[in-house]
Order: structure tokens, then sequence, then C-alpha cells
């Protein structure tokens, strides 16, 4: 199992890696200027041009690499607004006493339920179409999603007993914050943030595709499919390539994120002594039928799955009526 | 013939680790034996393993007949010849689902029930498991019911189509000291009624002395003393059913003391 | 007779626009003897438990501490001379933490310098070895969590220990040496129980005192030998009735 996770890591890391050095390639070196049309319309991939040109003659490889540092800047820029906004929204909400949650819950649904597009839209209204713009409606967008997530795992989280513990021993609440709950939500909000990411570069592509996002000539790879969506027939590495690419970077970046999390967390690393798993050994009634007494008075979250493995699957816990009745209590 | 006859049973993980091996052990109809074992000793995957129910990775050999079926190399849909009752009702459950729609699900696809019998046959089954207010019962979610309600629901749904072995694993762990009693009293009750086989699993001795006749002792996957229980509790063989006695004893004799004083 | 450690004093909680949970409850532990609160899931132990470590405050009467009420400004020695084990030692251990730095917490957090030797004879006092330090909490058994958890209880040298269910999720021989070890940690460490239980094999093990909690309010305290011995309350009655016994 371990060893299907670090292959994972390391596809994740070589897609990531591919497109990266194609992005890092395009500052040193480019084959054509961005703006050349030497090389007539709508070539076929070979000979000089890798991948052929666009129905303006532009190259096609070119445009390609400066999209890779659109899709990377989007990437990067939306997690970085979304999740900055998202988890800190998320940690107040989840911290938060009963109504004042139930609110916050309520406005992270509409936030959820508004179009992105809707959102870009607005943003671009007021400040013109950018890929700045696109970033942050995407952030915004993301922030709802990751702010929802975060909110319950701090609530499956604070219901554990080490919380109570840390409490007892005399931690203040931020160094509860830092030490027990950031790490224990960490690894299913980071994978989250992967997933997000992906689905940012998808987005920025969906815009420009739209015309709200990175204006021309800056070729964006939604840009790029749009422009190359005439002429698909004739030409069809002009959607292709952008289009392979955004699989690949997508891909990538989801498998390194479930690698990157199993590396951070101690009860999925390599275990010590006996081969025996003590996890879930060690308890009576052990092949997963739940614990004697969780029904009973401990403060516990009878039904809860630890933290972490909760996993990507997180989210889907919003449909168990019985989670917010088991948190509400004690 | 027995209705469950378990020989040679050895489950193993991808590893090829033994974490069941060599067990063998037989019930017959209407009769009630024990498995008992504590953390590791592998009773519970000793149970899935005869419901071939064993979750994916492990793998079971040698031999389990239950009511003829073959459940390791034909694993025949249960339901008819044996149920279960898990230890935490509230897993069990489905949170989604009403308790009355839980119990259905088995009345209407496996003795075809429909419509008003179905009604009847839902009611009957609460009834049965001394629920009161059954309309009550039948109309809530799990997380609206108490802990030995949820028990009691899922015993119903177990029993509701008289299956002829009952495996009970922990089925009172989870609960307080007079609700595990009723529970207890409950099982024995309608497991005499319609002569129904029980295979009780547990790790507490005094709860298994109260519903078992013959057990097995587990300890690291293989069984170590076997016999009636009075006897085995009263002159344990194998050290580590001595271990156990004697466990129970010292809490039994704490308050014994305490009665005297 | 000498003063309680700690107190309820005519104690009550209702949660906000709820019931009662509690309602006129008076308890006292008193240095050495252990006093065990028996009662059913729903019956306020774990409110009433909550009361006692400071995270929550009654809604009527008071919680007193060495003879006089627990205020926050006292609260840093109050958690030094009072700590806490749990019932579930799955969900009492930060899975992402080393045992060290798990055991090492109340040392942190209550100013007393996280000596590393401190934590290494805490681990040596519940049986367990040094090295136990450098691991994770999922490397090791119910019982050896439960020593671990009972080790960062005790590393502080406190004089009360209130243990929720503390052996209630372990199996039956676990369960003997977990009572054992806290008996001789009582034994040596001049440290006083108040054991939240529903088991009354092990509250008669344990616990000189006894106090019977139903519904919110006690119906029945005194020495053990008295409430179970001669149980006058009818649901204490109903729960000795129902301890599971073996054949004699």
């Amino acid at each position: 199992m371990s060893r299907r996770r670090s292959l994972h890591l390391a596809l994740g890391l070589l897609l990531v890696g591919v497109i990266a050095a194609g992005v890092l390639l395009s500052y040193v070196w480019l084959p054509f200027a961005p703006d050349d049309t030497s090389g007539g319309r709508l070539a076929p991939p070979g000979g000089d041009h890798l991948l052929g040109t666009d129905k303006l003659g532009r190259d096609l490889f070119t445009q390609l690499l400066i999209g890779g540092r659109i899709a990377i800047g989007t990437a990067l820029g939306a997690v970085a607004v979304g999740g900055l906004i998202g988890v800190t929204a998320g940690l107040l909400a989840g911290f938060a006493t009963r109504w004042l949650d139930d609110a916050a819950a309520v406005v992270l649904d509409i936030l959820i339920a508004f179009p992105t597009l809707l959102l870009a839209m607005l943003i671009v209204a007021g400040t013109g179409a950018s890929l700045g713009t696109a970033i942050l409606a995407i952030g915004i967008a993301m922030a709802a999603v990751v702010a929802r997530l975060t909110r319950v795992l701090v609530k499956q989280v604070l219901a554990r007993d080490y919380i109570t513990a840390a409490r007892v021993a005399g931690i203040s609440w931020p160094r509860i914050v830092l030490s027990h709950v950031l790490p224990n939500i960490a690894p299913t909000v980071l994978v989250n943030l992967a997933l997000q990411a992906g689905l940012a570069v998808l987005a920025e592509a969906s815009l420009s595709y739209l015309g709200l996002g990175t204006p021309p000539p800056n070729a964006s790879w939604g840009r790029m499919l749009y422009e190359a969506q005439a002429t698909v027939l004739a030409a069809p590495a002009g959607a292709l390539a952008p289009g392979i690419a955004l699989v690949v970077l997508v891909v990538g970046v989801n498998l390194t994120a479930d690698g990157l999390r199993d590396l951070t967390d101690p009860t999925r690393r390599g275990r010590r002594g006996s081969g025996g798993r003590p996890d879930s050994a060690g308890r009576p009634g052990s092949a997963g039928a739940g614990r004697p007494g969780s029904a009973g008075a401990g403060a516990g979250l009878p039904g809860a799955a630890d933290p972490a493995q909760v996993g990507p699957a997180g989210p889907a816990r919003l449909a168990d009526p019985t989670l917010d009745t088991t948190l509400g209590k004690s | 013939m027995s209705l469950l006859s378990v020989d040679g049973l050895a489950v193993r993980d991808r590893a090829g680790t033994a974490l069941v091996e060599n067990v063998s052990f037989e019930v017959a109809a209407g009769d009630r034996a024990g498995l008992i074992g504590e953390s590791g000793s592998g009773k519970s995957l000793t149970a899935l393993a005869v419901l071939g129910l064993l979750p994916p990775g492990l793998t079971a050999t040698g031999s389990v007949r239950l009511d003829g079926a073959d459940m390791i190399r034909a694993p025949r849909g249960h339901g008819t010849a044996a149920t279960v009752v898990f230890q935490e009702p509230l897993t069990a459950l489905d949170p989604l689902m009403t308790a009355g729609r839980q119990i259905a699900g088995p009345l209407r696809r496996l003795r075809g029930l429909r419509g008003a019998a179905l009604r009847e046959a839902v009611r009957s089954a609460l009834g049965e498991v001394r629920l009161t207010d059954t309309d009550r019962i039948a109309r809530s979610y799990p997380h609206q019911l108490s802990g030995g309600q949820r028990q009691r629901v899922a015993i119903a749904m177990a029993v509701a189509c008289r299956p002829r072995l009952l495996i009970a694993d922990e089925p009172t762990t989870a609960l307080d000291v007079t609700v595990q009693a009723e529970i207890l009293d409950l099982l024995d009750r309608i497991v005499t009624t319609h002569g129904t086989a029980l295979l009780f699993i547990t790790h507490d001795l005094p709860v298994a002395a109260r519903v078992i006749r013959h057990t097995h002792v587990l300890r690291h996957g293989r069984v170590v003393e076997s016999g009636p229980i009075t006897s085995l509790i009263a002159a344990p063989e194998h050290p580590y059913t001595r271990t156990l006695v004697d466990s129970a004893r010292r809490f039994d004799a704490a308050l014994e003391r305490t009665g005297r004083a | 007779m000498t003063e309680p450690i700690l107190a309820a004093v005519d104690a009550g909680y209702a949660y906000r626009g709820g019931a009662a949970a509690l309602s006129g409850v008076s308890l006292a532990v008193s240095p050495g003897r252990n006093v065990a609160l028996v009662g059913e899931s729903g019956a306020g132990k774990t409110t009433l438990l909550r009361l006692f470590l400071g995270l929550a405050r009654p809604t009527s009467g008071a919680i007193h501490f060495d003879g006089a009420p627990l205020h926050r400004q006292r609260m840093r020695q109050y958690r030094r001379a009072v700590q806490a084990v749990f019932q579930d030692p799955y969900s009492s251990l930060d899975p992402r933490h080393r045992i060290g730095r798990i055991v090492a917490e109340p040392l942190r957090g209550l100013g007393l310098g996280a000596d590393p030797a401190r934590v290494t004879a805490a681990l040596d006092a519940v049986g367990l070895p040094a090295d136990t330090a450098g691991r994770y909490p999922h490397e090791f058994s119910g019982g050896q969590r439960q020593r671990i958890a009972i080790a960062r209880a005790v590393v502080g040298n406190p004089r009360l220990l209130l243990a929720d269910e503390p052996v209630s999720a372990l199996d039956l021989t676990t369960r003997v040496r977990i009572v054992d070890l806290l008996a001789s940690l009582c034994a040596e460490r001049d440290l006083t129980i108040l054991l939240v239980s529903h088991d009354l094999g092990v509250v008669a093990e344990l616990c000189a005192e006894t106090a019977v909690l139903e519904r919110g309010r006690l119906v029945e305290q005194g020495p053990t030998s008295e409430v179970l011995g001669a149980p006058s309350h009818p649901y204490t009655r109903r729960l000795l009735a129902s301890v599971p016994r073996l054949p004699a």
C-alpha cells in the first residue's frame, strides 16, 4: 500500500515537473517570439514548428510554454487566496458558538452555490478582464469550499479527547490550534487544495475561453482551446496540445498531493516493531466494529473517522445527519 | 450434521501472516456457542469468515460449512442461514434510513412481504425485541434512538427473517450495564423461543457465562481451550484461560468484599 | 478530617436553552480517599467531570478547590494539582505527536519546565520503557495507550486524578493491569482518584467512596461498602443486579 502511494508521489512529481520545466524553459528560451507569425497559418506539426502554428501563424509550442506560466500562476495564486481565506474562515466557523456557526454555514453554502463565472463577471465588471481578476474570482470561489471543509474537520478534531487533554494540560487555545488542530486537518485540507488547484487551472481556462480571463495576446491554455475551436478538424494539434497539457498538470498535482499526505502521516509511514497492526488489534471487537463505550459518557465522536484517515472523503460526511447533533453535544 | 461446522479455518493477510490459524468448532442447530478472546485474538475475523464477509485483502482457507453451504469457496447470499449483530449499532445501522425501513429491508427481500403485511411484520419484529411505542421507533432515524434502542433495532433486523444461526459480535460492549443485562436477557429469550443457534463473541467472560453453553477460547488466532463454559470457568486448563478467569474473579471478589463489609 | 481537594457545592448545570443536566450536586474528594462517580450514559457524569476539569462553569452553585471557589486566576495552580485520564485511548492521544511530546504537554502548558528526565520517569512509573518517547500512538495497543495517557496525567505530580471510564474500553485482563497501576500510583505518589465508571467491580476495587448519579442528581453517596453493600436507592440496586458475574 505504501509502495503504491510512493509511486503516486513519484508519478505526480514527474508530471508536474514536466510542466514546471517547460515554464522555467520559457523564461530563458522560446522557439519563436510570441507574436511571430512568420510560420504561416495552420502549419502542421513538425519541422521548425514542433506543434505547428495557429490560425494567425503563431508557433503553438511557444504559446503552450507561455500558457504554462499562466496555468501555474493561476494554480498558485488561487490556492494562496483560497487557502488563506478559506482556512481562516473555516477555523473561525469551527470555533464559533452554535448560532454563529449556523450562520457561517449558510453563508458558505450560498457562496459555494454562487457560480464562479458570475462572480468573475462581477469582478471583471469592476476591474476589467485580467489574469489577476481571474485568480481573485477563482480564489474566492475556492475559499468557500475550503472553508466548509475546514469547518467540518476542525469540529471533528475539537471533539477528540486529546484537545480536552491539552486544555487540561494548560495549553492556550492559539497553541492548541498550532500544535493539534492544524497538523491534524492539514493532510485533508492540502489534498483538497491540490484538487482545487487542478480545478483552478481548468476554471481559468474556462474564463479565458469566455473572454473573462487573460486578455490576448497572452496565450492561456483556455484561450488556445478557444481559438483552436473553429479549426479543430483541420488542425487538431491546436486543441490537443493545450488539452493534454491541462490534463498532465491537473493529474500531476493530484497525485503529488495524495503522496504528500501519506508522507506526513505517521500512521501511514513504515511501521516499526511487530508486523501487526496495533491500530486494529488494540481494542475489543477489533474488526472495525466501533469501540466500547463510544455511546457512553466519553466526549468522543461516535462514528467519526480518525481525522488522520478522513481523507478526501471528508466533505461527504456533511450528508451524515448524526454528525451535527453529535458535534453539538457535550 | 451440525448447522455450522468450521474445520481448520485460517485467515491470512496479503503478506501471508496468519491472523487466524487452525480454528475448528461446530455449532449444532439450536445450540449456544461462544468464541471468547481479547483484542487481536481473531474472534471477529472468525465470525466474518463464517459469514463470508472478510474484508478485501484477507483470505480464508480451510472449511466453513454453514447449513450445507461452503462459505469459503462459494459464499451464499446471507440473510437466511445466518445473520449478525455487531458491537456498535450506530455504525451498523444506516444513518439515513428510519428504523422501520431498515427492518423492512430483509423482510421484503427474503420473505417477499409487501404493504400491510410488511408493516405488520415490522411492528411485530419491534415488539419481539420489547420496543414499546413501535410506531414512533419505526419512524425514527438511528441517531434519534438511545444506544439500547439501536441495538434492539439491530437485533430485530437480524432475527426478523428467522435465521437458523445468529452471530452476536460483542453486542453489549458499547452499552450501559443495566442495558447490557436487558439485551442479554432479550437474546436469551429470542434464541430459546425460536430455537435459533447462537454464536456469541465476546472478550467478557462473565457476559459470556450468562448466555453460552459451549465455548472456545481464542488467543493469537488459535483455539487454546474448548469446553462447557461452566467447567471451563471452574477448572481452566490452559494458563491463558486461567488468566481470563482470574481477571474476572478479581472484580467479582472486590464486589463480594464490599457486599459483606 | 482533612480539607477536600476538590468539591462540588450544590452545583447545577443547564445547557443553553436545554433542561438541567445537573442539579444540586454536592460531592467532595478528600486526599487519600478515592471517590467513584457511578451512573449511566446521560446521567450527567461527563457534565460533572467537565465542571471539575474547569472546562465549563456551573450555572448554579460552585466548584471549590482547596476550600475556595475555583477562579480563572487560580487555574494554573489548579491544573498542576488536578489532571485527567479519558475513556478512549484512541481519541486522547494526538496521532501526529510522538509519545515524548504528548507526555510532556502538561509540563509545557503548566510552566513546569519540559525536562526529558521527568517524561522518562513518568513513562517508567506506568511501566513503559524510555524508548517509548520516540514513537507514535498508533504503534501501541489500547492498554499501552492508556498507560501513556496516565503518564501524561501524572508527569507533573498532581494530587488528584480525574479518571473518566479509564478502563471501560479495554479488555478484561488489560483492565486488571490498569486498575493495579492506578492503585499503585495512589499508594506511591500521594495521588487521589475521582473515578467515573459504570463498572462496579472496578469501583469496588479502587474506591473508598461511591456516589451514584441518576438523571443529573446524586441519589446516593457514602463509603463504597455501604453504597454497594447495602444500596438504599432502587437505581443503585438495579445497577448492582445488572453486573454480570461468573457462576460460583
